[in-house]
Protein backbone atom coordinates (compact mmCIF):
# COMPACT_ATOMS: atom_id res chain seq x y z
CA UNK A 1 0.00 0.00 0.00
CA UNK A 2 2.82 2.28 0.85
CA UNK A 3 4.65 1.32 -1.92
CA UNK A 4 1.40 2.61 -4.32
CA UNK A 5 1.06 5.85 -2.31
CA UNK A 6 4.65 6.47 -3.00
CA UNK A 7 4.46 5.91 -6.53
CA UNK A 8 1.42 7.95 -7.05
CA UNK A 9 3.11 10.84 -5.42
CA UNK A 10 6.51 9.99 -7.73
CA UNK A 11 3.60 10.12 -10.97
CA UNK A 12 2.23 13.35 -9.60
CA UNK A 13 5.56 15.08 -8.92
CA UNK A 14 7.22 13.56 -12.14
CA UNK A 15 4.51 15.70 -14.03
CA UNK A 16 3.62 18.17 -11.82
CA UNK A 17 7.50 19.40 -11.81
CA UNK A 18 7.46 18.88 -15.70
CA UNK A 19 3.72 20.68 -16.41
CA UNK A 20 5.00 23.89 -14.39
CA UNK A 21 8.01 23.98 -16.09
CA UNK A 22 6.27 24.00 -19.61
CA UNK A 23 3.88 26.13 -18.08
CA UNK A 24 6.80 28.76 -17.29
CA UNK A 25 8.75 28.01 -20.40
CA UNK A 26 5.51 28.62 -22.54
CA UNK A 27 4.74 32.02 -20.38
CA UNK A 28 8.21 33.19 -21.21
CA UNK A 29 8.23 33.00 -24.96
CA UNK A 30 10.67 31.30 -27.22
CA UNK A 31 14.05 32.99 -28.24
CA UNK A 32 13.93 35.32 -31.13
CA UNK A 33 16.63 33.14 -32.91
CA UNK A 34 18.89 30.40 -31.37
CA UNK A 35 21.70 32.36 -31.61
CA UNK A 36 23.87 32.09 -27.71
CA UNK A 37 23.40 35.75 -27.08
CA UNK A 38 19.16 35.38 -27.86
CA UNK A 39 19.32 31.85 -25.89
CA UNK A 40 20.95 33.39 -22.91
CA UNK A 41 18.37 36.18 -22.45
CA UNK A 42 15.49 33.70 -23.05
CA UNK A 43 17.65 31.82 -20.18
CA UNK A 44 17.62 34.73 -18.15
CA UNK A 45 13.77 35.48 -18.46
CA UNK A 46 12.87 31.96 -17.87
CA UNK A 47 14.55 31.82 -14.31
CA UNK A 48 12.73 34.94 -13.74
CA UNK A 49 9.47 33.31 -14.00
CA UNK A 50 7.62 31.86 -10.65
CA UNK A 51 6.72 28.31 -12.91
CA UNK A 52 10.10 27.58 -13.44
CA UNK A 53 10.66 27.58 -9.67
CA UNK A 54 7.78 25.43 -9.02
CA UNK A 55 9.48 22.59 -10.96
CA UNK A 56 12.37 22.77 -10.42
CA UNK A 57 11.67 21.31 -6.52
CA UNK A 58 9.13 19.51 -8.05
CA UNK A 59 11.50 17.46 -9.86
CA UNK A 60 14.15 17.14 -7.50
CA UNK A 61 11.71 15.37 -5.44
CA UNK A 62 10.75 12.90 -7.76
CA UNK A 63 13.92 12.29 -8.34
CA UNK A 64 14.53 11.18 -4.38
CA UNK A 65 11.12 9.43 -4.53
CA UNK A 66 12.54 7.49 -7.01
CA UNK A 67 15.64 6.54 -5.39
CA UNK A 68 13.21 5.63 -2.45
CA UNK A 69 11.08 3.36 -4.79
CA UNK A 70 13.93 1.60 -5.68
CA UNK A 71 15.53 1.45 -2.08
CA UNK A 72 11.84 -0.35 -1.37
CA UNK A 73 11.10 -2.47 -4.60
CA UNK A 74 13.06 -4.45 -7.52
CA UNK A 75 14.07 -2.54 -10.12
CA UNK A 76 12.21 -5.06 -12.23
CA UNK A 77 8.99 -3.41 -10.75
CA UNK A 78 10.02 0.26 -10.56
CA UNK A 79 11.34 0.64 -14.07
CA UNK A 80 7.75 -0.23 -15.71
CA UNK A 81 6.12 1.72 -12.76
CA UNK A 82 7.86 5.07 -13.51
CA UNK A 83 7.57 4.39 -17.38
CA UNK A 84 4.04 5.27 -16.38
CA UNK A 85 5.21 8.69 -15.97
CA UNK A 86 4.54 9.12 -19.90
CA UNK A 87 1.29 8.30 -19.68
CA UNK A 88 0.34 10.44 -17.09
CA UNK A 89 2.49 13.50 -18.58
CA UNK A 90 0.76 13.16 -21.56
CA UNK A 91 -2.73 13.00 -19.45
CA UNK A 92 -1.46 15.87 -18.19
CA UNK A 93 -0.34 17.78 -21.21
CA UNK A 94 -4.33 16.82 -22.36
CA UNK A 95 -6.43 18.26 -19.80
CA UNK A 96 -3.78 20.70 -17.98
CA UNK A 97 -1.48 22.32 -20.86
CA UNK A 98 -4.75 21.78 -23.30
CA UNK A 99 -2.03 20.55 -25.86
CA UNK A 100 -3.81 18.00 -28.60
CA UNK A 101 -3.25 14.98 -28.16
CA UNK A 102 -4.49 12.57 -30.92
CA UNK A 103 -4.67 8.95 -31.50
CA UNK A 104 -0.96 8.80 -33.51
CA UNK A 105 0.65 10.46 -30.43
CA UNK A 106 -0.83 8.50 -28.05
CA UNK A 107 -0.05 5.39 -29.87
CA UNK A 108 3.25 6.78 -30.05
CA UNK A 109 3.58 7.26 -26.33
CA UNK A 110 2.00 4.04 -25.36
CA UNK A 111 5.10 2.12 -27.67
CA UNK A 112 7.68 4.39 -26.12
CA UNK A 113 6.45 3.34 -22.74
CA UNK A 114 6.39 -0.12 -23.62
CA UNK A 115 10.26 -0.16 -25.48
CA UNK A 116 11.53 1.92 -22.35
CA UNK A 117 10.14 -0.48 -20.12
CA UNK A 118 11.97 -3.72 -22.26
CA UNK A 119 15.08 -1.81 -22.98
CA UNK A 120 15.56 -1.25 -19.39
CA UNK A 121 14.68 -4.57 -18.07
CA UNK A 122 17.55 -5.90 -20.09
CA UNK A 123 20.21 -4.07 -18.22
CA UNK A 124 19.20 -5.73 -14.80
CA UNK A 125 21.67 -8.13 -13.63
CA UNK A 126 20.61 -11.71 -13.85
CA UNK A 127 20.93 -12.90 -10.53
CA UNK B 1 10.78 26.29 -46.40
CA UNK B 2 6.91 26.60 -44.75
CA UNK B 3 6.39 27.74 -41.03
CA UNK B 4 5.43 24.11 -40.35
CA UNK B 5 8.28 22.73 -41.21
CA UNK B 6 10.73 25.21 -39.75
CA UNK B 7 9.51 24.44 -36.97
CA UNK B 8 9.55 20.51 -37.32
CA UNK B 9 12.89 20.62 -38.16
CA UNK B 10 13.98 23.49 -35.64
CA UNK B 11 12.23 20.94 -32.86
CA UNK B 12 13.46 17.74 -33.87
CA UNK B 13 16.99 19.23 -33.87
CA UNK B 14 16.88 20.26 -30.37
CA UNK B 15 15.29 17.29 -29.35
CA UNK B 16 18.44 15.59 -30.85
CA UNK B 17 20.95 17.71 -29.03
CA UNK B 18 18.61 17.66 -25.77
CA UNK B 19 19.20 13.38 -26.26
CA UNK B 20 22.91 13.78 -27.17
CA UNK B 21 23.64 15.99 -24.41
CA UNK B 22 21.61 13.47 -21.35
CA UNK B 23 23.02 10.11 -22.55
CA UNK B 24 26.73 11.99 -22.96
CA UNK B 25 26.46 13.84 -20.11
CA UNK B 26 25.20 10.52 -17.74
CA UNK B 27 28.02 8.51 -19.46
CA UNK B 28 30.60 10.59 -18.60
CA UNK B 29 29.48 10.92 -15.24
CA UNK B 30 29.45 7.27 -14.77
CA UNK B 31 33.06 7.19 -16.05
CA UNK B 32 33.83 9.65 -13.64
CA UNK B 33 32.75 8.23 -10.46
CA UNK B 34 33.58 4.81 -11.41
CA UNK B 35 37.25 6.23 -11.25
CA UNK B 36 36.37 7.39 -7.69
CA UNK B 37 35.18 4.09 -6.44
CA UNK B 38 32.65 3.56 -3.61
CA UNK B 39 31.55 5.94 -1.57
CA UNK B 40 31.73 5.63 2.07
CA UNK B 41 28.58 7.07 3.80
CA UNK B 42 30.37 8.51 6.67
CA UNK B 43 31.35 12.00 7.11
CA UNK B 44 34.86 11.26 6.30
CA UNK B 45 34.27 8.97 3.45
CA UNK B 46 31.79 11.93 2.45
CA UNK B 47 34.11 14.80 2.31
CA UNK B 48 36.86 12.70 0.68
CA UNK B 49 34.69 11.41 -1.91
CA UNK B 50 33.36 15.27 -2.55
CA UNK B 51 37.13 16.52 -3.01
CA UNK B 52 37.52 13.52 -5.90
CA UNK B 53 34.36 14.92 -7.45
CA UNK B 54 35.10 18.61 -8.03
CA UNK B 55 38.92 17.67 -8.50
CA UNK B 56 37.84 15.78 -11.42
CA UNK B 57 37.85 16.59 -15.07
CA UNK B 58 35.42 14.24 -16.49
CA UNK B 59 32.73 14.75 -13.79
CA UNK B 60 32.85 18.35 -15.23
CA UNK B 61 32.34 18.13 -18.55
CA UNK B 62 29.41 15.37 -17.15
CA UNK B 63 27.83 18.19 -15.97
CA UNK B 64 28.79 21.05 -18.44
CA UNK B 65 26.65 17.93 -21.15
CA UNK B 66 23.27 18.12 -18.36
CA UNK B 67 23.70 21.72 -18.25
CA UNK B 68 23.15 21.83 -21.55
CA UNK B 69 20.81 18.89 -21.89
CA UNK B 70 18.53 21.25 -19.53
CA UNK B 71 19.31 24.62 -21.82
CA UNK B 72 17.99 22.32 -24.72
CA UNK B 73 14.87 21.08 -22.71
CA UNK B 74 14.05 24.49 -21.38
CA UNK B 75 14.00 25.96 -24.41
CA UNK B 76 12.36 23.56 -26.76
CA UNK B 77 9.33 23.96 -24.08
CA UNK B 78 9.13 27.11 -24.77
CA UNK B 79 7.64 26.67 -28.25
CA UNK B 80 6.98 23.06 -28.43
CA UNK B 81 4.60 20.89 -26.63
CA UNK B 82 5.12 18.98 -23.51
CA UNK B 83 3.33 15.93 -24.82
CA UNK B 84 5.98 15.97 -28.15
CA UNK B 85 9.12 16.54 -26.55
CA UNK B 86 8.69 13.79 -23.88
CA UNK B 87 7.67 10.52 -26.22
CA UNK B 88 10.89 11.75 -28.44
CA UNK B 89 13.64 12.43 -25.40
CA UNK B 90 13.18 8.13 -24.98
CA UNK B 91 15.12 8.19 -28.15
CA UNK B 92 17.93 8.09 -26.18
CA UNK B 93 17.26 4.41 -25.31
CA UNK B 94 17.45 3.75 -28.98
CA UNK B 95 20.87 6.09 -29.54
CA UNK B 96 22.61 4.07 -26.87
CA UNK B 97 21.87 0.19 -27.79
CA UNK B 98 22.82 1.52 -31.02
CA UNK B 99 25.99 3.34 -30.08
CA UNK B 100 26.60 0.51 -28.37
CA UNK B 101 26.41 -2.21 -30.80
CA UNK B 102 28.55 -0.08 -32.97
CA UNK B 103 31.33 1.33 -30.75
CA UNK B 104 31.45 -1.76 -27.81
CA UNK B 105 30.59 -4.30 -29.74
CA UNK B 106 28.20 -5.30 -27.25
CA UNK B 107 26.04 -8.39 -27.82
CA UNK B 108 22.15 -7.30 -27.48
CA UNK B 109 19.26 -9.25 -26.54
CA UNK B 110 15.63 -10.01 -28.71
CA UNK B 111 14.24 -8.47 -26.21
CA UNK B 112 16.16 -5.27 -26.04
CA UNK B 113 15.73 -5.08 -30.10
CA UNK B 114 12.31 -5.30 -29.56
CA UNK B 115 11.74 -2.42 -26.97
CA UNK B 116 14.25 -0.09 -29.99
CA UNK B 117 11.91 -1.26 -32.09
CA UNK B 118 9.04 -0.11 -30.51
CA UNK B 119 10.72 3.23 -29.25
CA UNK B 120 11.50 3.86 -32.88
CA UNK B 121 8.01 3.45 -34.03
CA UNK B 122 6.64 5.45 -31.27
CA UNK B 123 8.42 8.23 -31.45
CA UNK B 124 7.95 8.09 -35.26
CA UNK B 125 4.19 8.42 -35.04
CA UNK B 126 4.38 11.30 -32.19
CA UNK B 127 7.18 12.68 -34.79
CA UNK B 128 4.73 13.12 -37.18
CA UNK B 129 2.07 15.09 -35.40
CA UNK B 130 2.44 18.66 -35.06
CA UNK B 131 4.73 19.78 -32.75
CA UNK B 132 2.55 22.88 -31.66
CA UNK B 133 -0.75 22.67 -30.95
CA UNK B 134 -1.07 25.32 -28.25
CA UNK B 135 -0.78 29.13 -28.81
CA UNK B 136 2.60 30.53 -27.20
CA UNK B 137 3.46 34.04 -25.95
CA UNK B 138 5.04 35.94 -29.02
CA UNK B 139 8.76 36.01 -29.43
CA UNK B 140 10.30 38.57 -27.23
CA UNK B 141 12.86 40.88 -28.13
CA UNK B 142 15.22 42.89 -25.66
CA UNK B 143 13.75 43.20 -22.43
CA UNK B 144 12.68 46.23 -20.63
Amino acid sequence: MATFLLLAFFLCTTTGGEIAMTYGMKATGEPERLRPKQVLRFLGRAVCNAWFWVGIPLMAISFYLLLILLSWQPISFVIPASALSNVVGTLGAKYILKEEVNAARWAGVILVCIGVTLVSLDNIPVR
Amino acid sequence: MGRESRLRIKTLVMVLAMVVCANVGDLLLKRGMSTIGAVQFTASGLGHAFRLTVANPIIWLGIFFLLGFMICYMTVLSWADYSYVMPAGAFGYALLTLLAVIFLHESVSPRRWVGVALICIGVMLVGQTKPRTTEVAAPQKAVA
